[in-house]
């Protein structure tokens, strides 16, 4: 106790402010998460530990798995295979890790972002798989955005990455898959859900890992839950990490906006913030009896879906029918019209074309 | 509590909506009476159907829940906002009425004097308490106007929620009103002399509105204030329902509100008490139920009847009164909620109805009768004991991890919520203990971390918030300590205790 009230008066007389863990060296930063002061090296030490506690309280990992890592390139991927591979080493994981990456084919985006990424492999030597939207669904986002326009066709995206990502991982029979989702992240999901009223993701948007039930997914993890955004850029900033950071050529989302907008301003207010929202969500509990969603397999692709058809292989056939709009909004009864092949009315089809710009 | 600027927008969009094209619109519900205002996007009452509408919410709401009884003894706080002074007329409203639906309970009102926390002129707050007195004395129902600064005589006993009696005293809802009828007894006949005694305890020691300024200017943050008048604004409620035999408490939070109150929540880390925070009653208190009947009405309906029927209320600035949005957590979720609403019209609905799907976490049936398993300060349950990996220890950890090592930093000392996080916290307010509370002093301050461990997550962050805990009032510091004692004790004597039970 004496050593912090003599470190208290330190900092407060003296200008260049030592780091509160070491005690030794001069601070470099101050920590977004707990406002301590801390000096390069213990930062590191800090959040690199503290991802793996994380890891190590949920039993995220078993010795010998294959995990593929989800690259895109940009700041959480890079800072997560950067740290899954040092912490691999450091505490003899036992992991064969691997980098998986998404090309959505968006010219000027992800071709460039992929370069970071091919650039990470060999930094990293992990090995690299990439596959492509034009490969497994016959589109790239460029060609989708120039059927439904700029409003929407990030749902065809968040969509279709998802389903590509389990696609790989298959493809590389991995045991797991990891994404570098963070703690704004998660937080920000938890507040979209509560606004949008979608009770089921609101219960499983905080869990760290998907639950292994399905046959057909493979467990995905966030071992980034737990860290601040800018704790992440920090990191990548001082470890002069290689990383790309570019926004998406096409539209941003625009009510994911929203509360990414106030999430930012409560960190300004209070930067316990997103933690205090995530515990939020963790510890909230969903009455019984209000109806949730059956999970089920899609009958075309057999990919886990709570529809007759998953979300991918509707939006795919509108895309292939010219009715892009028959995977925006909910279109349940089509489902059975569009399994057994049979058209739709003019009416029906004169909704879903798509809107004029 | 800013509801003026929400009212007023309701106000300002019907004025829009009504002057030129729809002059002559009927109502969508009698078909033959001049539209009057608009609800929702198509639906255009009269004024008569409107008032109807309005007073048949108030009691489908209470019909619906059926928690209160026939001549249960009902608490109205009421701030003297537009929602609970049209909650107010809504009793009245249902007790005058010689309808067989008449509302049969007993009423009385509460409003807290919170002038104190929020740094009013002695002289504006008599003018307010004085506004609303003749409001109270107008409906003839017994009335209480309590001060903020009455928190340093509150007894210890106020924080141990008390379990009401099993169930065969109390019979269902469907017997209490046969019996009522059949016993049919007028005694609201006898009333008046229930009003006639006021208890007005509108006077305090100096030293107590000295002891209130100290408290509340050891908090540092806007975030924190509010959350702590809150917490003892309902300890104040609570206090006086209890010594007066009320069992129930009436609260006018309009589904606007709540919709703001419960993003707000999320945002303070009160996740586990979501659902009794804003749903329709909140237990959590035992014998005496918080029940919310206004929470149907959105504050524009709120704002529109209170104008069109002339329902007095009262403008009383509070703490958030002309902050600016980001000035705390709460005001930048009404901000956000207000805007959104604007963009989105259903974003309240939204998120109301979100809370009516979500439920209390019930504390683990072992220790569910011993109060250290309840929150300190807001009573709820504990959600600390969680798992080891949760936000909540990622936090700890973190704290942990970023300060000088005293002695080695092994993980398993972080499986125990007790950690040495804020060792120089401690340090701090064993300098100012000599301060003292200004009521009993024979108490031992607390020091923040014997405090924390007999929180919730975000009563914590409100603590954390503050300078230094002594200058909480005698009753916190007081049952801290017994809890910390009664902790210890049974920590002694585990070896023999056969099983977790009290």
């Amino acid at each position: 106790m004496t050593l912090n009230a003599l470190q208290c008066c330190v900092r407060i007389t003296i200008m260049p402010v030592q780091c509160s863990n070491c005690a030794q060296r001069r601070a470099v930063l101050k920590r977004p998460k707990t406002a301590h002061s801390l000096c390069k090296d213990c930062f590191f030490w800090a959040f690199e530990e503290e991802i793996h506690q994380t890891i190590m309280s949920a039993g995220l990992f078993n010795r010998g798995e294959t995990v593929a890592i989800g690259a895109s390139g940009g700041k959480d991927s890079t800072v997560l295979a950067h740290v899954m591979k040092l912490l691999n080493e450091r505490y003899g994981y036992g992991l064969n890790l691997l980098l998986l990456s998404v090309d959505e084919g968006i010219t000027g985006y992800r071709d460039d972002s992929l370069e970071t990424v091919k650039r990470n492999q060999q930094q990293y030597e992990l090995p690299l798989k990439i596959v492509s939207y034009e490969e497994l669904y016959g589109w790239t986002m460029d060609a989708i955005v120039k059927q439904v326009g700029l409003k929407n066709n990030c749902t065809f995206c968040g969509v279709f990455r998802r389903q590509a990502l389990d696609r790989g991982a298959m493809m590389l029979k991995v045991d797991k898959i990891c994404t570098g989702h963070n703690a704004d992240d998660v937080a920000e999901t938890v507040l979209m859900n509560v606004l949008r009223g979608d009770i089921a993701r609101l219960r499983r948007c905080t869990s760290i890992s998907t639950a292994s039930e399905g046959e057909g997914a493979i467990p995905r993890c966030k071992p980034l839950k737990y860290a601040y955004e800018k704790e992440i850029v920090l990191y990548a900033y001082f470890k002069k990490l290689d990383y790309f950071s570019t926004e998406c050529i096409y539209s941003p989302n625009a009510y994911r906006g929203h509360a990414r907008a106030f999430l930012k301003d409560l960190e300004s207010i209070r930067p316990s913030s997103i933690i205090d929202v995530i515990h939020s969500g963790e510890t909230l509990s969903v009455k019984d009896g209000v109806k949730m969603p059956v999970q089920g397999t899609c009958s075309r692709c057999g990919y886990i879906s709570s529809q007759a058809l998953c979300k991918s292989c509707v939006l795919l056939e509108g895309l292939n029918r010219g009715l892009p709009k028959l995977g925006i909004g909910k279109h349940h009864r089509l489902h059975g019209k569009i399994l057994s092949r049979e058209p739709l009315t003019e009416q029906e089809e004169k909704k879903l074309k798509a809107v004029d710009f | 509590m800013c509801q003026v600027e929400e009212d007023y927008n309701g106000l300002e969009c019907k004025q829009e909506k009504i002057p030129v094209p729809t002059l002559d619109r009927k109502c969508v519900k009698c078909k033959e009476g001049t539209a009057a205002l608009i609800i929702r996007v198509s639906d255009a009452f009269c004024r008569s159907c409107f008032k109807e509408y309005f007073i048949h919410k108030f009691r489908a709401m209470l019909g619906k829940n059926r928690v209160i009884f026939p001549q249960e003894k009902v608490l109205l706080a009421v701030s003297g906002g537009a929602a609970s002074c049209s909650m107010l007329s809504q009793v009245i409203e249902g007790l005058s009425r010689d309808a067989p639906k008449k509302l049969r309970f007993l009423p009385g009102i509460i409003y807290i004097d919170d002038g104190g926390a929020c740094g009013r002129s002695q002289e504006e707050r008599q003018r307010s308490v004085d506004q609303l007195k003749s409001i109270f004395t107008h409906t003839g129902f017994p009335y209480f106007i309590v001060p903020l600064e009455q928190v340093f005589v509150l007894p210890s006993s106020v924080l141990v929620p008390v379990t009401p009696d099993p169930d065969p005293s109390s019979p269902s809802y469907k017997h209490a009103v046969d019996q009522y009828i059949r016993e049919h007894k007028l005694a609201e006949e006898d009333e008046p002399s229930a009003a006639a005694r006021l208890r007005v305890e509108d006077s305090y020691p100096p030293e107590h509105k000295l002891a209130l300024e100290s408290l509340f200017s050891s908090l540092n943050t806007l975030t924190a204030k509010e959350d702590m008048l809150h917490t003892l604004r309902q300890h104040l409620i609570l206090h006086v329902a209890r010594e007066n035999g009320f069992s129930k408490v009436m609260m006018g939070e309009s589904c606007s509100r709540l919709a703001v109150k419960l993003l707000s929540n999320i945002a303070l880390g009160r996740g586990a008490a979501l659902a009794s925070d804003t749903g329709f009653s909140d237990p959590r208190f035992g014998d005496v139920g918080i029940v919310r009947p206004m929470r149907d009405y959105s504050s524009k309906e709120i704002a529109a009847y209170c104008r069109m029927f002339d329902v007095p209320s009262v403008f009383i600035p509070g703490l958030e009164t002309r902050t600016p949005d980001k000035a705390s957590v709460q005001r930048l979720t009404e901000a956000f909620i207000t805007n959104l609403q604007a963009e989105f019209p259903s974003t309240v609905s939204t998120i109301y109805r979100t809370s009516e799907k979500l439920h209390t976490v019930k504390p683990s049936e072992s220790e569910h009768s011993e109060p250290a398993s309840r929150c300190l300060l807001c009573v709820c349950a504990l959600d600390t004991c969680v798992d080891k990996a949760s936000a909540f220890h990622a936090t700890l950890l973190s704290e942990q991890l970023s300060q000088i090592k005293l002695q080695d930093v092994s993980h398993d000392a972080l499986r125990c919520a007790e950690t040495q996080d804020a060792s120089h916290d401690a340090l701090r307010c064993t300098e100012t203990q000599c301060c003292g509370t200004g009521g009993c002093s024979s108490n031992r301050v607390p020091a923040h971390q014997d405090l924390k461990t007999l929180l919730c997550y975000s009563c914590r962050l409100t603590i954390k918030d503050m300078g230094s805990v002594a200058t909480l009032p005698a009753y916190i510091t007081a049952e801290a300590e017994r809890r910390r004692k009664r902790s210890l004790m049974k920590k002694e004597i585990s070896e023999y205790l056969l099983e977790d039970a009290d």
